[in-house]
């Protein structure tokens, strides 16, 4: 058992360090968050950047484009960048850690060859069209249809709470394609073009305000077969291949991130003389052992990924369901730290932060979901309603 | 980085977990329950035997040569056995009290104002946690006579409330160093009891989180095992996922000694060790509000040990001191944070 990182590591780490001293004071500022364009343009640049410096997909297998990096460099990678204050990845988000994985693990030589490149240059990005108004947590219960005609699908239905959909060029969507079978067996999962005949994107506003997602109406969209990934109707497993990307190591930043959150709380409160507030003084070091611990049980997961080849495993539920309910505590806390004057400016960035923390224990599965998962499949619970 | 147990540390849990259940099984456990603890010598030098005691002297002093991270994980096995004794104090002593490496000593601790003394009647030494002074003998004699019997909530833990003029021994840390004691010792001897409490409250919290699961597996009602109930499930799920957490915090604390990690590592582990058991026992049922079922001497002990070396409200407040202003956080070296 060991915390000491390996020289080729620190190497690593230091190269990655003066690369991003070197670029990010030239970086022009943040886009607003409600202006999806110069979002995608920002979070597209950026990728880029990481492109031309041999940074792009840097955990994907090296035949799939990537650096075929360690899990242990991949996280350098993210405390790293996030440490430093580099882009999130925003609008890249999907592409880079779930639909480009998935395609890489289950796609064909010439779907990798038309899907990956693009996503690691910044030049196309991706959306998640899995919920459908009747199926959120129940995703199986999906109801889009694609009916074959020919050498197409012709898809139609609807999908909802498709963050990006606005600026998206391709959408991984989920079918179905035996309305006959068990909800679990009729399904495909299909690449499909956002610029496709048919296609009506509808933004939703959040409680945040802003546009994070919209409705995606499919009225006969015609999606080729050949952009099928998997066999037909086995669209369940491949998606529970990208559910698992998506559970992995998807949150490794934003745990820095809070950590350095609550740095920034605590001097805000030693400033304005909260911090005399015993009560609330002793709230932000709980969270400080909540955050290190976060921190340490990634490095433990990572560790284990590591001996057992790189998949990430359901140990990400665990994770994912402590972090998204104490990443909330922290802008309770934050609220309390401010007062009533700063706590509802939303001006200020805390304020939105804390709205948008709502969304941490529905997104990418329901804190109750996560229960599930973690009840039967870890701890082996018979299953049951 | 490899944040794994090596092949050489597991083998040296599973090793303990053999020894404990060999000498300690749970016929044992019940009967010390019915004694109302104290140290069973036999089983003190049996311990002493297999290293735990010495584990962390060199081998030249006769120990066994290992490090925190493995005196942690022997003391996560004892926390799940529910061993009794002033284990951790004992351990601590050695090298500094003579026949404690050996399990022939028994050495308790008096960790300061207001702190009850567990195990004080079997003692031959009491370690004066604060101060780093060691009583024996007269000192000894003249501590015990100003110590008076509680009627203690753990019938594996006997206690002793103090009075007189030692019942604020601890208050001035560091300042009179005793026998042996080196002048960073009152501040180690404070950080490694939290630690390895810790880890006997994180052996507990996993023993009764999979006390839940086997119960909830096992139990019927509505027609169903009743660990097909939602309600139930979320109960356990959230038993891990106090466990886990405060795992990897316990062991990084164990590789890196650093004080701030410890206190994250105590507060954690205490709160997973009660909670934990809270849940165990509300999954039990009726069963569990029982003498006979064990989750209640796994709670009472898990409170016990929350109250000593370091309670929540200093670790908080050792966690608060640690923040903010904005500084490097996650270093890249292996101290980390
Ligand atoms: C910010 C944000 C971004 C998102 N982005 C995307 C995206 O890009 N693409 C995409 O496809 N989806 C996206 N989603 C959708 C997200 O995956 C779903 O919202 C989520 O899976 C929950 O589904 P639901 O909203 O239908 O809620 P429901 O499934 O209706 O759940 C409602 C409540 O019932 C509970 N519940 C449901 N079933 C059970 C059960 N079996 N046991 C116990 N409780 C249960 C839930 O926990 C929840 O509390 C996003 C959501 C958010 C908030």
């Amino acid at each position: 058992m060991d915390l000491a990182y390996t020289e080729a590591e620190e190497e690593f780490r230091g190269r990655l360090r003066e690369w991003l001293a070197a670029v990010l004071p030239g970086l022009p500022p943040k886009p607003s968050p409600d202006d999806w364009p110069a979002r995608r343009a920002y979070d597209t640049a950026w990728q880029r950047m990481l492109y031309d410096a041999g940074y792009a997909g840097l955990h994907w297998p090296a035949d799939a484009g990537g650096r075929g990096a360690t899990p242990t460099q991949h996280l350098i990678f993210l405390e790293e960048t996030e440490k430093a204050g580099a882009p999130y990845v925003g609008a890249n988000f999907v592409g880079l850690l779930h639909a480009g994985p998935t395609i890489a693990a289950e796609g064909t030589a010439e779907q990798r060859a038309r899907w990956l490149p693009p996503v690691l240059r910044g030049d196309e990005i991706w959306c998640q069209g899995f919920s459908e108004p009747d199926a959120g947590s129940d995703l199986a219960a999906l109801r889009t249809r694609a009916v074959r005609d020919g050498d197409d699908y012709v898809v139609s239905g609807q999908k909802i709470w498709t963050s990006h959909a606005e600026v998206a060029d391709w959408c991984e969507l989920l079918v179905r394609t035996d309305p006959g079978a068990p909800k679990h067996r009729g399904i495909s999962w299909l690449a499909m073009p956002m610029d496709a005949p048919g296609i009506t994107v509808r933004p939703l506003r959040t409680l945040a305000g802003s546009t994070e997602f919209a409705e995606v109406f499919l009225d006969e969209v015609r999606v080729p077969v050949r952009n099928r990934v998997g066999a037909e109707n086995d669209g369940w497993r491949v998606t529970m291949v990208t559910l698992s990307f998506e559970r992995g190591t998807a949150f490794v930043g934003e745990v820095v991130a809070c950590r350095r959150t609550l740095d920034a709380l605590a001097a805000e409160a030693r400033r304005n003389g909260r911090w005399d507030d015993a009560v609330l003084r002793r709230r932000l070091g709980r969270l400080n052992a909540e955050f290190r611990a976060l921190w340490r049980l990634t490095q433990w997961n990572v560790g284990e990924s590591e001996r057992t080849g790189g998949v990430p495993g359901i140990g990400g539920s665990v994770f994912k369901l402590r972090y998204s309910g104490v990443r909330q505590e922290l802008y309770e806390a934050a609220a309390e730290v401010l007062g009533a004057e700063g706590a509802f400016d939303l001006d200020r960035e805390w304020a939105l932060d804390r709205l948008s923390s709502l969304s941490y224990t529905i997104a990418a599965g329901t804190s109750q979901i996560q229960r599930n998962i973690v009840a039967e499949r870890i701890l082996g619970l018979p299953k049951g309603r | 980085m490899d944040f794994q147990l090596s092949d050489d540390q597991r083998a040296l849990r599973s090793g303990m977990r053999d020894l404990l259940g060999a000498v300690f099984d749970r016929d044992r456990m019940r009967a010390a329950v019915e004694r109302g603890g104290g140290v069973d010598r036999g089983l003190w030098r049996e311990l002493g035997a297999a290293g735990l005691f010495a584990l962390r002297l060199p081998e030249e002093a006769g120990g066994v040569g290992l490090g925190l991270p493995e005196a942690v994980l022997l003391f996560e096995e004892a926390g799940r056995a529910l061993l009794p004794g002033p284990l951790v104090a004992t351990h601590l002593a050695a090298g500094l009290v003579k026949g404690a490496a050996e399990g022939e000593a028994v050495v308790a601790v008096a960790e300061g104002a207001g702190r009850p003394v567990a195990d004080l009647g079997d003692a031959d030494a009491v370690l004066v946690a604060g101060g780093a002074e060691v009583l024996t003998g007269e000192a000894l004699e003249a501590f015990a006579a100003g110590a008076v019997p509680v009627r203690s909530m753990d019938p594996l833990t006997p206690l002793h409330r103090v009075e007189g003029r030692w019942a604020g021994a601890g208050a001035s840390e560091g300042r009179s160093a005793g026998a042996g004691a080196s002048e960073a010792y009152p501040g180690a001897l404070r950080r490694e009891g939290a630690l390895l409490t810790a880890a006997e409250q994180l052996g507990s919290a996993t023993r009764t989180t999979e006390m839940a699961v086997q119960h909830a597996g096992a139990r019927e009602q509505f027609g169903s095992l009743i660990g097909s109930f939602q309600a139930v499930k979320h109960l356990c799920a959230d038993m891990l996922a106090r466990t886990e957490p405060a795992r990897s915090a316990l062991y990084a604390a164990a590789l890196t000694g650093d004080p701030v990690e410890i206190a994250a590592a105590k507060l954690l582990a205490d709160e997973a060790a009660v909670r934990n058991a809270r849940d165990c026992l509300q999954i039990h049922g009726g069963m569990g509000f029982t003498w006979e079922a064990d989750v209640h001497l796994h709670l009472k002990r898990a409170w016990l040990r929350a109250a000593r070396w370091l309670t929540a409200a200093e670790a908080e407040e050792i966690l608060a001191a640690d923040l903010g202003p904005v500084r490097p956080l996650y270093s890249g070296s292996a101290a980390g944070g």
